[in-house]
């Protein structure tokens, strides 16, 4: 077993982290074949059930299933943290890129860029979005990706300078290395850690944007099952029947919390050292 | 006896950074404890004030004027730092607090033992400020650190560990930090202060060659523990442990060169 | 100080020109025919063409871009085409319930954060510090809209205590009311974003406390606890400020969402229906607002701390 994956294991909040994400994962690819009851089946005459046999948490106010509502939600969660997760992974290794392994007009003006886009909470630019092409999943994927990828190119960007500029990248190009060689054996490595901790972190951000935008409108459509839509949903009767709103709560923050504790434990596992001089500690952007 | 250390054992995640160190200090006495990075020396001095990082485990026995304090409540530990006990840190640059005045930082023990009042503190902290030789001492207690060369700040580190005019002193690398050029001078401010007051003195380092020209008498640690324990004449001419004849290899050359200086044989 | 103010006075207006731009050309050139986009795939194409002109988009784009900006500087934000009225005029309404609603959230956000984040340090290792440590962690992954939810159905429907929605509409005549009416939505922003906060003063603090400056106080006559909060208290409080920025930031976003839950007339709700209705002139001015507010306080943040650390002062010296 690969020593960082064995420091991810050995504490409580290690094991908790990976027990979540490997769970909600697990769901999303469940419900693509089974789920308890069609989530998008009504049954008027049986809506706002306690939880009980069948309906193991109950039912909404059309007679859905909330259960099989929030497994199928999590396939709308994971397609939004993965993606986002990658847009942002592109975003903030280009921009981290040229701001550090170009020539000196280039990176300066990508330093002053980077500075000015961390500005927009990922909020707005995902009005921006919507307020020209309408809402979507699509919206809460590139607003998170572009503004969390931003902000993984900040924390990014001088970690790679730094690696760059280090004695054995030096050597490693004195000794003959071509510059495609010296960026993958030496310079992505060293980057990985700090890297891979940020895109946990963003997927947590964009687990929560989902939840936020769906309520607002933006981001998935009303026939769509996302935990943020479910929230929106109930919460028009939360005076009638105040607590199944729990229930896509509860499923979110779990998620959520799973995905920070995984980026905190493998800030830890990888390289604890590296990431502490350059993003001491993480504080999160205020999603919805 | 002012100061008896028996059988000090401090463990720091596991590990015995100090394994069983015993020794005593008597009044006016100067002490050297000397060994190799990692030995123990710092944590012995740290276990003496009950200043050591959270978590560590420490047994054995620390008694001053026969007073136990290994175990005292850390309230009763604080009255006697500077005002029994003072402390000099390695590393003048961030012994000092960046966003304080540095007649401030010199002031503060008074204030803290002494009680006095604000105009008081000033002229009080002008004086310890001369007395370490810092130039301008009016101007300068308005000053802050980072605005101060290494030697001068070092000079505040004294100033502040004996502005409470302690009995015992105990000085951890004070001069290991500072510009070779510089670190006679701070030395000889040291020693000049220590004597005029009586005072005792812990002195820490791992250069023989520095503590030659401090101290009477050493131990020397290794690994947590005591090796050699003999007046510094003793280790100079005849060190009977490999640490010593180790660290005494690594002095010459200083010594060497110093007794050139003076003009003296060796 | 003044080299430094200015300095940064010249990037805040760098950054707001490329805000500006930014915001102008997702909204006008990117979606290609805005008035189509406005008046909608149905609209005939005299509508479409009438729309056009009164909008201004027949012009070169340049032209546009100064246009607004020109009336920005001039104090007039443009007027929305669907309702008339002028976009500062609507803004400097709204703000009367969005700026206090946003400062009670801020002082929540402290008051949970600086004590329970400087315990959950002293505490560390120990039963209490972890609980905390915990509670924070959960309290930050939370979503801010349940949170709201959550309050409200404990404060408003089971206790009865606070409204679940609305503001007064006597506004701030009525002061209590308004402030009433305000409680709830503030406790919710203020109480996730303290979570979040409140893990970095944690971190803060521990570091403070193993800094060397904090022994030396210990080693002339404080005790731990007071060197710790004597000298290390005053270091996390700058690094507070430091941070101070983001959770503004993150508060103005916060209050979007949580005005939309407790249907207050403030400047976030009025955005979102403004997205949703596509009134691109309103949201265009709005955006920019937004966008100027966060890069604003980040720059008077950024003075103020400047200002106190004397570090930075004294370079100049």
């Amino acid at each position: 077993m690969p020593r960082w994956l064995h420091t991810l294991l050995s504490s409580w909040t290690g094991r908790f982290a990976v027990l979540v994400v490997v769970g909600i994962a697990l769901t999303a690819v469940v419900s693509v074949f089974w789920t308890p009851f069609d989530p998008m089946l009504s049954d008027v005459r049986g809506r706002w059930a306690a939880p009980s046999w069948p309906h193991l948490l109950g039912t909404d106010g059309t007679g859905r299933d909330i259960l099989s509502l929030l497994m199928a939600g999590a396939r709308t969660t994971a397609f939004v943290a993965v993606g986002a997760g990658l847009v942002a992974t592109l975003v903030g290794i280009s921009l981290a890129a040229l701001g550090a392994l170009t020539v000196r007009w280039v990176r300066e003006s990508i330093a002053v860029l980077v500075d000015i886009l961390i500005a927009f909470p990922v909020l707005m630019i995902a009005m921006m979005i919507s307020a020209v092409w309408g809402g979507s999943l699509w919206v809460v994927v590139f607003a998170v990706g572009i503004g969390f990828g931003v902000s993984i190119a900040r924390v990014t960007r001088p970690e790679l300078r730094r690696v760059q500029q280090s004695d054995f990248v030096l050597a490693g190009r004195a000794s003959g290395l071509t510059a495609g060689q010296n960026l993958a054996r030496h310079l992505l490595p060293n980057v990985a850690p700090v890297f891979i901790v940020q895109l946990s972190w963003s997927m947590a951000v964009a687990v929560l944007a989902e939840a936020g935008l769906s309520y607002l409108g933006f981001g998935a459509s009303l026939t769509e099952a996302s935990w943020g839509t479910l929230l929106a949903d109930l919460q028009r009767y939360i005076g009638v029947h105040p607590l199944t709103v729990v229930w896509p709560g509860l499923a979110i923050t779990v998620t959520v919390l799973g995905l920070n504790l995984l980026g905190d434990a493998l800030r830890e596992a990888t390289d604890p050292t590296l990431s502490r001089r350059s993003a001491q500690v993480h504080v999160p952007e205020v999603i919805a | 006896m002012t100061l008896v250390v028996d059988a000090l054992v401090v463990e720091i995640d596991g590990t015995r950074v100090v394994d069983g160190v015993s020794f005593a200090v008597d009044d006016g006495q100067r002490l050297g404890l000397i060994g190799e990075s990692g030995s123990g020396k710092s944590m012995t001095a740290l276990a003496i004030l009950g200043l050591l990082p959270d978590g560590a485990r420490v047994s054995g026995s620390i008694r001053w004027d026969g007073v136990e304090l290994i175990g005292m409540p850390d309230r009763e530990l604080a009255r006697l730092r500077g005002d029994e006990i003072g402390m000099v840190f390695q590393e003048p640059r961030s012994a000092l607090n960046p966003i304080r005045t540095i007649g401030r930082q010199i002031a503060e023990p008074m204030r803290i033992h002494e009680r006095i009042g604000r105009r008081e503190a000033r002229e009080r902290m002008v004086a310890e400020a001369a007395r370490v030789q810092l130039p301008a001492p009016e101007s300068i207690v308005d000053r802050y650190p980072h605005q101060l060369s290494g030697g001068q700040r070092q000079r505040v580190a004294i100033a502040m560990a004996l502005a409470g005019r302690p009995r015992l002193l105990i000085a951890d690398e004070p001069t290991t930090a500072l510009d070779v050029t510089i670190q006679a001078e701070v030395l000889d401010l040291l020693l000049g202060l220590v004597t005029d007051e009586g005072m005792s003195l812990v002195f820490i380092t791992h250069d023989l060659a520095v503590l030659s020209q401090v101290a009477t008498d050493a131990v020397v640690l290794e690994h947590g523990r005591v090796v050699e324990q003999a007046p510094i004449a003793t280790l100079l001419t005849a060190p009977a442990s490999p640490v010593t004849q180790a660290l005494l290899r690594d002095a010459t050359a200083t010594l060497w060169r110093a007794a050139d200086d003076d003009g003296i044989g060796s | 100080m003044i080299r430094y103010a200015l300095t940064r006075g010249a990037l805040l207006i760098a950054g707001l020109l490329v805000s500006s731009a930014i915001i102008f050309l997702t909204l006008r050139v990117f979606p290609g025919d805005v008035a189509q986009l406005i008046a909608g795939t149905q609209a005939d194409p005299q509508t479409v063409e009438a729309l056009r002109e009164s909008l201004g988009l027949d012009k070169p784009l340049l032209a546009q871009y100064t246009d607004w900006i020109g009336g920005i500087l001039r104090g007039d934000l443009g007027t929305s085409q669907l309702s008339g009225a002028s976009v500062g005029a609507e803004l400097a309404e709204k703000s009367r319930v969005t700026v206090p609603l946003g400062l009670m959230a801020l002082t929540v956000a402290l008051l949970i954060a600086v004590p329970f984040g400087v315990a959950s340090a002293l505490l560390r290792g120990r039963a209490g510090g972890t609980a905390l440590s915990i509670g924070a962690q959960t309290l930050a992954a939370v979503p801010v809209i349940w949170a709201g939810m959550m309050l409200v159905v404990v404060f408003a429907h089971w206790l009865g205590w606070l409204p679940a929605q609305g503001f007064p509409r006597t506004g701030w005549a009525t002061p209590a009311r308004a402030v009433e009416s305000l409680l709830l939505p503030a406790l919710t922003i203020g109480i996730v974003e303290g979570a979040m906060l409140m893990r970095f003063v944690r971190s803060a603090t521990i570091q403070a406390a193993g800094e060397d400056f904090v022994r030396t106080a210990a080693a002339k006559g404080l005790t731990r606890r007071q060197a710790l909060v004597r000298h290390g208290i005053p270091a996390v409080g700058l690094s507070i400020v430091t941070v101070l920025g983001v959770q503004i930031a993150g508060i103005v976003v916060g209050s979007v969402v949580i005005e939309q839950l407790f249907t207050l007339p403030g400047i976030g709700r009025m955005l979102v229906t403004d997205v949703g209705t596509r009134d691109l002139v309103k949201v265009q001015s709005e955006l920019l607002v937004l966008t100027g507010v966060v890069l604003i306080i980040g720059f008077l943040v950024d003075l103020a701390h400047h200002a106190i650390d004397p570090r930075q002062r004294a370079e100049e010296s």
